[in-house]
């Protein structure tokens, strides 16, 4: 693969939100605001690109065994290093993410792209694709969150779109309109690329790659099988 | 007493993980699909969370805040949490095979599941003591699996729906946990009401 396919891979053809459908936590939780989803994937580039590149300079030393522990620390070390900049450098962002901000360790799609990319590849393209797989994410943050905020609110970072004209819809800002979003953001991608995803089988659609898809495999075979 | 019920009657239905907090939305996607394995994932993350609770709560109390250590709290949470895991299942596998082969299979599944370090997380930022911090780690299981369970049901009723093409699959489902999260908000003043 070039570099630049390696790049633009992660934020069109395998979006992580939209196509791959890894790290829905954050992508329904932070995004009530444009400006909050766009701080989180932000932070959440930062991290991948950090881990990405330190793990593939450390992939051979570590043992198969216990390579997802040695990961996950790995990655926390880049969280907590990404906590303290924010709250030094944009408290208010800090604030509005909240646990969230901790919870970037578990976010599925780092780890993901440690177990698939990084752990098999060279230290430029996996940095590269640490940028391309987190600019996706952060597109797909942004969008929830511009849709969530126009609607929900009726400003666009803070600048008042359409409030005067039509009452806000607070659904939009709730848990609630937060799923419907995404149902909805899914099914415009799903018409756009030719109804791709409505073929992934489990429900949470990111297998490839995902630590725990060999359990979730046996779990619906076996019900499958009933 | 009444401080306990509140806490534990709140972070199953008003503040619900899944549904108001959207923690481990993974797993609620995943593995929804049957009500059995979504009862077996929903007990197994319930005991780890509880476990979980029991062993961060006095590190941090202990270890991390005397020293002035706090910031390093995720890094030591994930590890505690990532080598639990890993030693329920040896000790499972070994010393009782008939429950590991009911819960075995979810126990690699909850490593990566953000309601387990989220619990452990909010324990300490709502500076919870040890008690409370273990009735709400209860809590946030129990309504993690309140959720999946109502959520299987829902999904149990969909397989059989004619969907439009392009909402096949992930759409739909996202759109029947809009409208499952929607019936949640009408428990937002129940703890208000309750304990007067």
């Amino acid at each position: 693969m070039s570099n630049l396919k390696v790049l633009l891979n992660g934020i069109i053809k395998e979006n992580p939100v939209f196509v791959l459908l890894l790290g829905m936590c954050p992508t329904l939780a932070v995004t009530t605001m444009a400006v909050n989803g766009l701080g989180m994937g932000l932070a959440t580039t930062f991290v991948l690109v950090c881990s990405n590149i330190v793990i593939s300079l450390v992939k051979r030393f570590i043992p198969k065994a216990v390579r997802l522990p040695c990961f996950i620390v790995i990655i926390a070390g880049f969280v907590t290093i990404v906590g303290f900049l924010l709250q030094r450098f944009v408290p208010s962002l800090y604030s509005a993410l909240g646990l969230f901000l901790s919870l970037i360790t578990v976010n599925c799609i780092i780890l993901a792209r440690a177990e698939i990319f990084a752990s098999k590849n060279g230290v430029g393209k996996s940095a590269l694709d640490g940028v391309g797989m987190g600019l996706g994410f952060t597109l797909a943050l942004f969008l929830m969150g511009s849709v969530r905020e126009i609607l929900g609110v009726g400003t666009w970072f803070g600048i008042a779109l359409t409030k005067q004209l039509i009452e806000p819809m607070k659904l939009f800002v709730s848990p609630a309109g937060g799923f419907f979003t995404l149902a909805v953001l899914i099914a415009i991608i799903n018409i756009l690329t030719k109804y791709k995803i409505s073929k992934k089988k489990i429900g949470c659609g990111g297998c490839e790659g995902c630590p725990s898809a060999e359990a979730c495999a046996s779990l619906n075979e076996e019900g499958d099988e009933k | 007493m009444k401080e306990m019920l509140i806490i534990l009657v709140s972070a199953i239905l008003v503040d619900n993980f899944v549904l108001s907090k959207f923690m481990g939305i993974c797993p609620f996607l995943g593995v929804s699909k049957k009500i059995d394995s979504a009862l077996g994932m929903s007990v197994a993350v319930t005991f780890v969370m509880c476990m979980a609770t029991a062993l961060t709560w006095p590190i941090y109390t202990f270890f991390l805040a005397p020293f002035e250590l706090d910031y390093l709290r995720t890094v030591a949470f994930i590890l505690i949490i990532a080598l639990f895991v890993q030693l329920i299942e040896i000790l499972l596998k070994k010393f009782m095979p008939p429950l590991y082969k009911s819960l075995g299979v979810y126990l690699p599944l909850i490593t990566t599941n953000c309601a387990v370090l989220g619990v452990t997380l909010l324990n300490i930022d709502n500076t919870y003591d040890f008690a409370q911090s273990i009735v709400n780690a209860l809590g946030a299981g129990l309504g993690f699996m309140l959720a999946l369970i109502l959520f299987s049901g829902v999904r149990q009723k969909m397989e059989s729906c004619n969907v439009p093409k392009a909402l096949q699959g992930i759409p739909i489902t996202l759109v029947a946990a809009a409208i499952t999260s929607v019936s949640f908000v009408g428990f937002s003043g129940v703890v208000e009401g309750l304990f007067k």
